[in-house]
């Protein structure tokens, strides 16, 4: 991995891959992209490779240079610094045209002159393919994603989930190397996105297709990825498994972003933390010293008030499984604490906490704003 | 640093395609426009081979070249206003309603902006001149008042607005002004707030095209002005025809030329600001039935002014045009004996048709490349002075171009005084910036990241252009191509230089005729110019078929 940013500190437990392992030459490798909008750098010097059959998400907030990243990549925004290599070939002077890679866009723009079908066969005949093979390959991707005989369809007749499959067999009808995806799921609602991620992830698993996708939906790239680069700023705050990303966010930064609030300053001395909730535990292996602690919800635990410190409930969210409890110490900031339906107090009440040493991580990079 | 090299290497392949596209316009413009122009110029200033400026300053001092300047701007300015006031709500009625007749309408509300200017003028000489149909019915006449002239001018100039804005304006999204409303603005407000700044940079277009035909009017002026009343173009005519004076005619043709590139200069730095990438719908979708008092009124209201002002003066040319027993004037067309022309007056048509095809071929080839090159939002400040330098051809004297053909191209290399392309390219050049206007605010709409999804799908820039812009500016591209052919079935100042006797062209022959005296002499023009309207009219209905036949694949 040639990711730029310094990787946190892992629990060996929590490394499934050693770094000693060979990777196989990388399809795609960015090196050092850059790009600037009027001195400011959209990209910076972000490194990154994508192996083939690998599904890689990058996720990030709005403005963090995810989509101008895949923009590099398809040869739709020139690099004013560093490289991009597809299967070793350096692209630099490569049109968008001639580079074999796909691109579905965020609002799919589809044609809107064209049919279903005449969409689906659009790459086919850009590649100079014959009638009868784009009319055998449209059939094939029309029934791969489910839209079986919809060729004569008016684009504008479509649902937003029909329009999305359309623009997914597009984007897969010249067979690119690469295929890569712009908040695929962005406009649909909950419950098709969270089917259709999984559809995706099959079909792209059946076909050993190579994905680069970006999102900002950390459940969306979660789900969809073999890989996750987290990015911030035009650059890459770290790179992970979904597992690893999730269990040990690399700053306070992927903390925020991936929805934990419980994150602090703390001074770590021994196995325990001085934190503005009081002595917090912490893992044997942790860093001395001026660190930066997440506690998860589920390792903020509710006793009697008089065991530990003492907290009002703020308020109560239902999130399904389990409920999302928000604790105002005195003098300290929020908590939140993840609580099983039966045990959550009410609105009001006074509570304990204690914390659990699992459920805490010391986290690298500096303390954020 | 190598690669610092290489992205500026990549840069410049940016703009050598753009250039590339431009090559063609721009050969086209310094041949046929900057050459002949220059041509005329040096031989008003230039004596003994020595230049000679303070011709300027002595012709400025002329009260009289004062008196025409100030006229020139102020009935053109008024005539401007006073076509926006009056076609604006056409053009809404045109883009929102769904009427009976509407397309026939459409086709009439354009034919006068195609007929020449010679016929115009006459055709308000018939309604409000003397013994003219108002002074018979009341007495009342206006062709001793400029009023005769601005509203020939708004006759004229009506199509251009309801043309302009009205196309644009049926391909705005009314669910736009729907969230307005739903935000808490009134009809009006969310009209003005939402609509208006979307349709600014087509009603800039529509008012600077209506400034510029209004400020270079010659047909309208010269017949409706009398002896009072002069243009600067009228002027310049009288100059170099009449007087020949030649030296005070280059004058008043660069005064012209500066005051129109400066208006020019403007215009294109107001579009720049304000064009942005519009919501475009499909037209038919837009328009429905009047509903209400109010919209009935309106459109009540509309049609009137669409009765008097337009279809009443050509109703007065065809009637005269049968004002002799047994279709006389007609008949009269088919012979060659009024010894005017070498042919019977009725070639014309084929004559015109002809050269009217090859100028419109023309005017789209070189518009639609200009249009391309211009559509891309990185264009450098050489390709925006490019935009404003295309309309430069609207704007300078018709009669400087036709003059300055036939005094620049009569030589080798370029002797083209003897060949039928001579007419055809002096039309096409009128009809370029209507092109290139018409196609721009559309082409500059077209989503980008569609024609991105084409070039990652494999299309190559041009198959980028024929996949994605060209389906979308069909619409945009018959317009322009029904302009272009108006225009050049209606050029009368250029044409009237360069056009040979025995190829006279439909205005031209008008004008022949008109200026003998005599009543079979102005009845054979009143019927030329019914021919000329009819073949007009039949042109613009086929265009008017194309355009809806195509918008199912919108």
């Amino acid at each position: 991995m040639r990711d730029t940013t310094p990787k946190p500190k892992r629990a060996p437990e929590l490394t499934p891959r050693p770094e000693s392992t060979p990777r196989p030459d990388p399809m795609l490798r960015l090196d050092g992209a850059t790009v600037r909008f009027g001195g400011r750098a959209v990209l910076d010097a972000v490194g990154l490779d994508v192996t083939e059959h690998e599904i890689v998400c990058v996720l990030g907030p709005s403005g963090s240079g995810k989509s101008t990243l895949l923009r590099a990549v398809a040869g739709l925004q020139p690099l004013d610094d560093g490289r991009v290599f597809l299967d070793g070939r350096d692209l630099d002077g490569v049109p968008a045209h001639k580079r074999g890679v796909g691109l579905m866009f965020q609002d799919h723009q589809l044609f809107p002159q064209r049919d279903v079908g005449g969409n689906v066969a659009f790459g086919l005949r850009m590649h100079g393919d014959s009638k009868a093979q784009q009319a055998v390959r449209v059939q094939e991707l029309l029934e791969l994603v489910g839209l079986p005989g919809s060729h004569t369809r008016a684009v504008a007749s479509l649902s937003g989930g029909e329009q999305q499959r359309v623009a997914l067999a597009r984007a897969l009808a010249p067979r690119p190397r690469l295929l890569m995806l712009d908040e695929p799921l962005g406009q649909l609602d909950r419950s098709l996105r969270e089917r259709l991620v999984v559809e995706l992830r099959e079909l792209f698993g059946e076909l050993g297709t190579t994905v680069l996708a970006v999102t900002h939906d950390q459940g969306e790239a979660f789900a969809l990825a073999d890989r996750v680069v987290v990015m911030r700023d035009g650059r890459i705050a770290q790179s992970g498994t979904p597992l690893e990303v999730w269990q040990r966010p690399a700053d306070e930064f992927v903390a925020r972003f991936l929805g934990f609030e419980n994150v602090v300053g703390a001074t770590v001395s021994g196995e325990a933390a001085d934190t503005p909730w009081g002595k917090v535990p912490v893992p044997s292996d942790a860093p001395q010293g001026e660190v930066t602690l997440l506690v998860r919800p589920a390792g903020v635990r509710l006793v009697p008030a008089a065991e530990g410190l003492r907290c009002t409930v703020a308020a109560r969210t239902f999130r399904g499984t389990h409920v999302a409890v928000h604790l105002q110490p005195e003098d300290a900031p929020r908590l939140e604490a993840a609580c099983a339906l039966r045990d959550a107090p009410e609105t009001g009440g006074e509570v304990g906490v204690t914390f659990d040493a699992a459920e805490i991580v010391v986290l690298g990079g500096a303390r954020a704003a | 640093m190598k690669r610092r090299a290489e992205v500026r290497r990549r840069a410049r392949t940016g703009s050598a395609a753009r250039l590339g596209l431009m090559a063609v316009p721009v050969a086209f413009f310094a041949v046929f426009f900057a050459y002949p122009v220059a041509a005329i110029t040096a031989r008003g200033l230039k004596a003994d081979g020595v230049w000679r400026f303070g011709r300027i300053g002595d012709v400025l001092a002329q009260s009289d070249i004062r008196h025409v300047l100030w006229f020139t701007t102020w009935q053109a300015l008024a005539s401007t206003a006073l076509t926006l006031l009056i076609a604006l709500p056409g053009a809404y009625v045109f883009a929102r309603f769904d009427f009976r007749g509407k397309q026939i309408l459409r086709a009439v509300v354009t034919v006068p902006f195609v007929l020449p200017t010679v016929v115009v003028g006459t055709a308000f000489l018939a309604l409000v001149g003397r013994g003219g149909l108002l002074d018979e019915l009341w007495g009342v006449r206006l062709d001793t008042t400029v009023w005769a002239i601005l509203l020939a001018h708004v006759f004229f100039n009506y199509a251009v607005v309801v043309r302009t804005v009205g196309g644009l304006w049926s391909q705005l999204d009314p669910r736009q002004e729907e969230a307005a409303r739903v935000l808490g603005a009134s009809r009006f407000a969310a009209w003005r707030k939402v609509t208006l700044p979307a349709l600014g940079p087509a009603v800039a277009a529509a008012a600077l095209m209506v400034f510029l035909f209004t400020f270079t009017s010659f047909g309208v002026v010269q017949i409706l002005g009398g002896p009072t009343f002069s243009t600067l173009e009228v002027e310049i005519y009288r100059q170099t025809s009449e007087i020949f004076d030649l030296s005070t005619a280059a004058v008043l043709t660069l005064v012209q030329f500066v005051a129109v590139g400066a208006i020019l200069a403007v215009h294109a730095w107001t579009v720049r600001r304000r064009e942005t990438a519009l919501r475009l719908v499909d037209a038919s979708g837009t328009a429905r039935r009047p509903r209400g008092a109010g919209q009935w009124a309106l459109l009540a209201a509309v049609l009137g002014t669409i009765a008097v002002l337009l279809v009443l003066p050509l109703a007065v040319l065809v009637e005269r045009s049968f004002d002799a027993p047994g279709f006389g004037y007609y008949k009269a067309l088919t012979s060659d004996d009024s010894g005017i022309f070498l042919v019977p007056p009725i070639d014309a048509i084929g004559n015109s048709l002809q050269y009217a095809l090859a100028a419109t071929a023309i005017a789209l080839l070189i518009g639609g490349l200009a249009a391309a090159a211009l559509t891309r939002r990185d264009a450098g400040r050489f390709v925006r002075g490019f935009d404003a330098l295309l309309m430069l051809p609207l704007g300078v004297s018709a009669v400087t171009v036709g003059f300055g053909f036939l005094i620049a191209l009569d030589e080798p290399p370029l002797d083209l005084r003897s060949t039928w392309i001579l007419v055809p390219l002096a039309q096409a050049l009128v009809g370029v910036p209507f092109v290139v206007r018409t196609m721009l605010p559309v082409l500059r709409a077209v989503d980008g990241r569609l024609r991105e999804a084409a070039a990652v799908l494999g299309a190559s820039p041009w198959r980028v252009w024929r996949e994605v812009d060209l389906p979308m500016v069909r619409r945009a591209l018959l317009i322009a191509a029904g302009f272009a052919f108006a225009v050049s079935l209606g050029e009368f100042g250029a044409t009237v230089f360069i056009a040979r006797p025995d190829n006279p062209t439909l205005p031209v022959a008008v004008a022949r005729l008109l200026g003998r005296a005599g009543e079979l002499n102005y009845g054979q023009a009143m019927a030329l110019s019914t021919i000329l309207m009819v073949v007009c009219a039949v042109a613009l209905l086929v265009l008017e078929r194309l355009r809806t036949d195509r918008t199912g694949e919108f």
